[in-house]
């Protein structure tokens, strides 16, 4: 025997009409029979039944308001043996029907029920799991990381960022099997900005894929290919492009892992220019670093230099997770030295001291640190001397690097090339005021785009974007100066 | 309460035969025997007496959110996924829990997730629309409508880029069907050859709005005609056929011809999830297609008809498929939360340094 409990609509749902019963006491019914009608204030909904019987008593009217979810309201008998657990040794002699059929516990009362639905053993530890912003353990802390010694005798090899990212492509590939490149013109056209200048050549067409334009679908495929374990490196042309992708990089790669109790790897890296290049206005110039950095299960990485660009990347593609690389295109052509070693690979998640000072703290990533680093220059010739950190990875954000900065200098500046409200200068601001807040002599700036979409027209592209004026003017006013 | 942590996985008696019988072995891919057609009609009851179960508990407040049944489907799954061969892939949208059960997956673990417990398949951080088995070679489980497809033909582009020689079963829905990602992948899986099969099941509403409400080319087996990918219309309801059109669509696949659409004509029982009181077609449109279109009546008709099963052979089924769907539902109630330890557990892989 088994009881009908008020079924809830939502699980928000506490209670409702039993509008119609559509069976009377000795019907028969089969599983999937409507038996009655409910309704709340929202919806109107047909009960069903969940196994065959023949309705042995109907315990709530129809027309009854108020009955509460998981009330009996109909008791269906013989069929199978669905049995109560708290049933009667009556009840089991008359369900003895099909004895290969186990009791199972179908319709215990409300009260019971409620309680069944909350584990006895393990409520909810609090506190056991602290966030510091970034919680999950798997992420190493900063202070551990390191760079790698430049061996002694290394040559420096003046490198422009565009080969340091494809020399870092390349050296992956041959070292990994798994590794392959697609995206828009990365192959026959070597690269809409010559990144996967000769990997064709080298590489074939099997590990060097040329896509049709279509960023939705082919962020997709990478992300799929990703969970059958290979290593995809998709390049966007621009991430602006990237916002037809968006759903898979977020809802696809970076939430996998979690949603499927850790059975699913992703491991992906989503590459390209970033932020704002020359004169392409609104469309083709913004900068996302704040939207990646936004997401639990991505990790987030803005080189400056042509060194931290290829030690960076070549980590980036041997992360088991997803990693959005932001590159900017302003900063392909420009040289920097890069050590000539066998393996340069650098720890994703540290940030780098790039100018030590003690008048200031200076934060910036990407192209914003060579803006920083020029502003710096110029303070120190009026007696500041700023401390200028290029954050390199934005997420996991290192903020010990920081702490300690602004514990040293007091002061803070942030420098970012996208919008400045919800930003990465927001979130770094926050984390000083939580951790360092007595250590501050002056309120923190944020230096930032204006708060307009990119202009076409020269001057006002300029006006709009972060400049070394800004920066000084900034770092002067959190000095008092 | 113990009891369910300890009998997790051990319970193979729960386990639906799926896995052991993928590999067709005697009559040829399509073909079906006596053999093939009783574990159709174990595998479809099996779905069904499930996802009655999973509503009973949605109503009882033990299943939370959404929460979308796969009732009147279930000759799809079971069809398709005969066919599957070792190291196949399966995926799909959020109506995953028949292929799950089609997979071989325990219904143990299905259920406890349902239900957001440990010992649910995604240890209770899915729930019933992000579900995942890599051991049972199920993908998702995913949230997004139409999401899955690029997802499937990224799966068959491994497959292509190790010439593993395996098929990636993609399955998607009609509402599915109008998404521009989906002929995003049409386009790069035909131009690319890839092994994919695309099952769109299309069960006349996505959501509330009719197929012909929502779509120019209500056809959807055409809708890879510009692509040049070939599809064809199946009886959805019908077990057999829809296993012979996914062997010829697989034989494809796998030879290298790249992908097929396999339009699977079918209709589902329920409202599109738990909330939803269907009020957007007739009581006499549902109960026209049970009464004779039903795939688990069919096939009963058909092994009796056939004298592969007698009444009492087909109650023995019955009683075993009850058995094991009491099993996973006292599991799924009983088995604890997780701990709050897990809260932030598997949002990152640690990396190999």
């Amino acid at each position: 025997m088994t009881d009908v409990l008020m079924p809830a609509l939502s699980p928000t749902m506490e209670e409702g009409t039993l509008a119609k019963w559509h069976v009377k006491e000795g019907d028969n019914v089969r599983s999937g029979d409507v038996i009655a009608e409910i309704e709340t204030d929202k919806a109107t909904m047909e009960v069903e039944a969940v196994d065959e019987g023949v309705i042995e008593a109907i315990l709530v009217p129809e027309g009854t308001e108020e009955v509460k979810v998981n009330t009996p309201i109909a008791r269906l008998a013989g069929g199978t043996a669905e049995t109560d657990k708290g049933e009667t040794s009556q009840d089991k002699a008359e369900t003895g029907e099909t004895s290969a059929a186990a009791p199972a516990p179908v319709a215990k009362p409300a009260a019971d029920e409620s309680k069944a639905g909350a584990p006895e053993k393990a409520p909810p530890e609090t506190a056991e799991t602290k966030s510091q912003g970034e919680g999950p353990a798997a992420v190493v802390p900063a202070r551990t990381l390191k760079d790698p010694e430049v061996p002694a005798g290394a040559k420096l090899v003046k490198t422009t960022v565009r080969d340091a990212l494809r020399d870092a492509m390349a050296e992956e590939m041959r070292r990994d099997e798994g590794v392959f490149l697609m995206g828009e013109e990365v192959a026959q056209y070597q690269g809409a900005y010559k990144v996967s200048r000769e990997l064709l050549q080298e590489f074939g067409e099997r590990r060097v894929i040329d896509t049709p334009i279509t960023e939705y679908g082919f962020a997709g495929l990478g992300v799929g290919a990703a969970m059958a374990g290979l290593k995809p490196i998709v390049e966007f042309m621009t991430f602006n492009f990237a916002m037809q992708a968006i759903d898979h990089i977020i809802n696809s790669a970076a939430k996998t892992l979690y949603m499927s109790g850790g059975q699913i790897k992703c491991s992906v890296v989503f590459r390209g220019p970033n932020g704002a290049a020359a004169r392409v206005a609104a469309q083709h110039s913004q900068d996302y670093s704040s939207w990646y950095a936004h997401v639990p299960g991505l990790k987030v990485i803005a080189p400056y230099d042509a060194a931290d660009a290829k030690g960076l990347l070549k980590a980036a593609i041997r992360d088991p997770n997803p990693v959005v690389f932001l590159e900017h295109e302003m900063l392909y052509g420009q040289e920097f030295d890069v050590p000539e070693t066998d393996d340069w690979v650098l720890p994703i998640g540290k940030a780098k001291v790039r100018r030590e000072g003690s008048g200031v703290t200076l934060t910036a990533h990407s192209r914003m640190v060579g803006l920083a680093l020029a502003a710096a220059e110029e303070l120190a010739g009026e007696g500041i001397e700023a401390e200028v950190i290029d954050l390199r990875t934005l997420r996991p954000l290192d903020h010990e690097t920081i702490l300690e900065s602004v514990k040293k200098t007091n002061r803070l500046v942030s420098v970012e090339e996208g919008w400045g409200p919800m930003g990465v200068g927001a979130e770094i601001v926050a984390r000083v005021v939580e951790h360092a807040f007595d250590w501050l002599d002056a309120p923190p700036l944020r230096v930032h785009q204006e708060d307009v979409p990119m202009p076409y027209a020269a001057n006002l592209e300029a006006l709009s974007l972060p400049s070394v004026e800004k920066i000084v003017k900034a770092v002067k006013q959190v000095a008092y100066k | 309460m113990a009891r369910a942590q300890t009998a997790r996985k051990t319970n193979n008696a729960a386990r639906p035969a799926a896995k052991a019988a993928k590999t067709p072995g005697k009559p040829g891919p399509g073909k079906v025997g006596k053999d093939d057609l009783l574990k159709f009609y174990r595998d479809m009851l099996l779905i069904r007496r499930f996802e009655e179960r999973a509503g009973q508990l949605y109503g009882m407040g033990l299943i939370g959110g959404f929460c979308h049944l796969y009732i009147g489907q279930e000759a799809i799954a079971v069809g398709v996924q005969s066919i599957q061969e070792e190291g196949d892939q399966v995926i799909t949208g959020y109506r995953d829990h028949g292929h799950m059960l089609a997979c071989g997956m325990d219904p143990r673990e299905v259920m406890a997730e349902l239900t957001g417990r440990i010992d649910g398949s995604s240890k209770g951080k899915g729930g019933s629309m992000h579900m995942f088995s890599t051991e049972a070679g199920f993908y998702g489980g995913h949230g997004i409508v139409g999401g899955q497809v690029p997802l499937g033909t990224g799966l068959a582009l491994a497959n292509k880029y190790r010439k593993n020689g395996k098929v990636a079963f993609t399955y998607f829905g009609d509402g599915a069907a109008n998404q521009g990602q989906v002929y995003e992948s049409f386009n790069m899986a035909e131009l690319w050859s890839l092994p994919v099969v695309y099952v769109i099941e299309n069960n006349q509403y996505a959501m509330g709005t009719s197929i012909e409400r929502s779509s120019s080319e209500t056809h959807l087996y055409k809708r890879g005609a510009s692509f040049r990918i070939p599809g064809e219309e199946v009886d959805g309801m019908d077990v057999v056929a829809v296993r012979q059109a996914a062997a010829k669509a697989a034989a494809h696949a796998r030879s290298g011809e790249g992908p097929y659409i396999l339009e699977m004509k079918t209709y589902r029982y329920r409202g599109h999830s738990m909330s939803d009181p269907a009020k957007y077609r007739t009581r006499e449109e549902v109960d026209e297609v049970r009464k004779t279109r039903d795939p688990i009546d069919h096939l009963q008709e058909r092994l009796e008809k056939e004298g592969h099963a007698d009444d009492a052979a087909l109650k023995a089924i019955d009683a075993e498929v009850k058995k094991i769907v009491a099993d996973a539902a006292e599991f799924a109630r009983t088995s604890p939360e997780p701990p709050a330890s897990d809260l932030y557990t598997d949002v990152y892989l640690e990396a190999a340094q």
